[in-house]
């Protein structure tokens, strides 16, 4: 049985004008222990997903239909009592910038211990020991001391580490990372992923790691899933996603990676840029940047369908796998 | 610590000098002295006899660097009417405002937090609707209105309480005698207090709303939430500890200006304080009085605002007074 499960689930914002659809029927499954990457441009839905699986979106947004369910129990039910047992405890979540994450009048320590008082019943000694452990793991230095502080007295890094160690505190299952480091220096970006691979990989933790960074994913997921404009667009295997790219979209953040254009030439962008809500164009929603769009296109959204070693959302995926072997064998020859 | 403490005291005494200045300023403007002082049988030679004795045709600066020498010592001149030095009469004066504006501050403080908190936590709420509408009356009517139609409703109508005066104080030291140890003295204290509270409670309301609605929207309440931290601890801990940081700075300059405030108050419910003996001066051109008074509020001023900034820099962990000015 998967861990999450999550099926149709549609988020919708309502604006004082229209009510406009976040995110389109999405489903997907995570499997204990399997770390999941979330990839796309700002504005793909990305960071509505992780706050949908916690229940925890903000006016306007809500969940309009479909169910999450997490061990079992579908979030989107859950009352607020049971909601407010789950996250943190079974689901915990790193928010994307811990210059602002962290409560700034409220030392470490507390921000620890309440955390874990309000899930278990410990004594404030109890829960300190445990904050001090946990701060050990993500190698923060003399810990004692650091509970004493405040945040504005740590360094971005370390107050990321803090936020990884509280997330770790109640050794949740499934662990939601929305950006972690793109508030971070580059230099503490590696230092803070590879921190998090050792910890879920060492924890048995479940992983969703939102982010725009294709190299990220790619060290850090077993799986990743492509989202454009509130939908998935393609689905598989990290190495099938990163090594053959089905969707046209994918294919273009692929070629857009620096890695992929010679020193001196200008890197490859995917046209246009991505639909406001409300402004969805119909048929698939990237077939206005798309350079083999057709009326179909156009017209109708195209359904999920397993090909090569991926699922894929496209009406063309066929007669662009068909082009491109052309292409390689007029290459070869 | 020590060098923040020495910055606030410049701080405070350059204020002080240009109160003084002002108030001094005042008093060259507000009528002759010799007036109020001798009667009209008195002669114009024995008249300029007495004004050269008071130092009044001394220039300007003569006069204001004369007056602040006495003020440094604790003279601000003497009272035409009471023929008492200005300062004593006014401390007399003083508990009275001090206690009625306490009163005042207990109930903002009591009802603010709560109301704004509440009006912030559910703004869809029909009470929260009808509390917001109350505090736009309150803001509106003046305080002397309020005053007057709480005397008509629970003095006249209702006879629930008494109309003026401070009743049954009790003795504490000094000069000082309290309402508070007395039935009668809350009784008295009681509408006076809720008129002098009429403005700013609503005011202070508002301001929590707005600000404890805007913390709520931050990251970190967020956090706390999918942290699975109840909502109680979430409001009461997370949320408003941070509402309360910028509430601190402007009320405290509020409860300064309340002292102001009670002059209103204080002549409706013939309260025997410093802003209703004010009024009465400014009636008497006493003017020493009022320069006096003028002065002693100035300084209560400052001092609130000094001690406001330190209380701020103690509860905001990310102003480190200990290092300031340093």
């Amino acid at each position: 049985m998967s861990l999450l499960s999550v099926r149709d689930l549609t988020v919708k914002f309502a604006m004082r004008e229209q009510t406009v659809t976040a995110l389109n029927g999405i489903s997907f499954d995570l499997a204990k222990g399997e770390r999941l990457g979330i990839v796309g441009e700002s504005g793909a839905g990305k960071s509505i997903t992780g706050f949908a699986l916690m229940n925890l979106l903000s006016r306007p947004g809500y969940i309009d239909s479909g169910e999450i369910l997490f061990e079992g129990d579908d979030v989107v039910q859950m009352k607020p009592r049971a909601l407010q047992d789950m996250r943190g405890n079974r689901m915990a979540m790193i928010f994307q910038d811990p210059m602002v994450t962290l409560n700034p009048v409220l030392t470490i320590g507390e921000q620890m211990v309440e955390t874990l008082r309000a899930h278990r019943q410990l004594s404030r000694e109890e829960a300190r020991q445990i904050a001090i452990l946990k701060l050990r793991e993500v190698y923060i230095p003399s810990p004692e001391e650091r509970l004493e502080q405040y945040p504005h007295e740590l360094s971005g890094g370390m107050r990321q580490r803090i936020i990884i160690a509280i997330a770790l505190l109640l050794d949740p299952q499934l662990i939601i990372a929305d950006e972690p480091t793109t508030a971070l220096d580059v230099t503490i970006q590696a230092d803070i992923m590879e921190l998090m691979l050792e910890l879920c990989q060492s924890n048995q933790v479940s992983l969703i790691l939102i982010t725009h960074d294709l190299g990220v994913v790619s060290q850090m997921t077993e799986r990743t899933m492509v989202m454009y404009a509130g939908r998935i667009i393609e689905t598989g295997s990290t190495r099938a996603i990163i090594n053959d790219p089905q969707h046209p979209y994918t294919q273009g953040l692929i070629n857009a990676l620096p890695q992929q254009t010679k020193p001196g030439q200008r890197l490859k962008q995917i046209q246009g840029t991505m639909p406001a809500l409300g402004r969805i164009p119909a048929g698939c929603p990237f077939n206005p940047r798309c350079e083999y769009a057709t009326a179909t296109c156009r017209s109708q959204i195209p359904p999920m369908s397993q090909f090569a070693q991926v699922q894929v959302a496209c009406h063309e995926v066929q007669r662009l796998q068909f082009e491109a072997e052309a292409n390689r064998k007029e290459e070869l020859a | 610590m020590f060098a923040y403490l020495v910055k606030r005291a410049i701080q405070a005494v350059a204020v002080m000098f240009a109160i003084s200045l002002i108030a001094f300023a005042i008093q060259g403007n507000l009528g002759d002295p010799l007036r109020e002082l001798v009667g009209q049988s008195v002669s114009e030679e024995v008249r300029q006899q007495l004004r050269d004795e008071l130092g009044l045709n001394d220039p300007f600066l003569t006069q204001y660097l004369r007056f602040v020498g006495n003020a440094l010592q604790g003279d601000l001149g003497t009272s035409y009417f009471f023929k008492e030095p200005a300062l004593e009469v006014i401390l007399k004066k003083l508990p009275a405002t001090l206690e009625l504006v306490l009163g005042a501050t207990v109930i903002i403080i009591g009802f603010s937090v709560p109301l704004g908190v509440y009006t912030a936590i559910r703004p869809d709420a029909v009470l929260s609707r009808v509390i917001m509408a109350l505090s736009i009356l309150g803001i509106s009517v003046p305080v002397f209105l309020t005053a007057i139609m709480m005397i008509f409703v629970f003095s006249v109508e209702w006879g629930w309480l008494p109309s003026f005066g401070r009743g049954d104080v009790v003795h504490v030291w000094g000069y000082w005698e309290t309402n508070f140890l007395s039935l009668d003295g809350w009784e008295h204290i009681l509408l006076p207090s809720v008129a002098l509270a009429s403005i700013m409670l609503p005011l202070f309301v508002r301001l929590i709303r707005a600000e404890m609605m805007e913390v709520l929207q931050s990251e970190y309440v967020r956090y706390a939430k999918a942290k699975g931290i109840a909502p109680w601890r979430i409001y009461f801990i997370h949320a408003l500890k941070n509402t309360l940081l910028p509430v601190i700075t402007v009320g405290g300059v509020q409860i300064g200006t309340m002292v102001a405030y009670t002059i209103l108050t204080e002549t409706v419910f013939q309260w025997p304080g410093m802003g209703f003996m004010f009024l009465e001066a400014v009636n008497r051109v006493d003017t020493p009085l009022i320069v006096a008074y003028l002065i002693v509020v100035g300084f209560i001023f400052v001092v609130t605002n000094t001690i406001v900034d330190l209380i701020y820099g103690l509860v905001n962990p990310t102003v480190n007074i200990a290092r300031m000015g340093a």
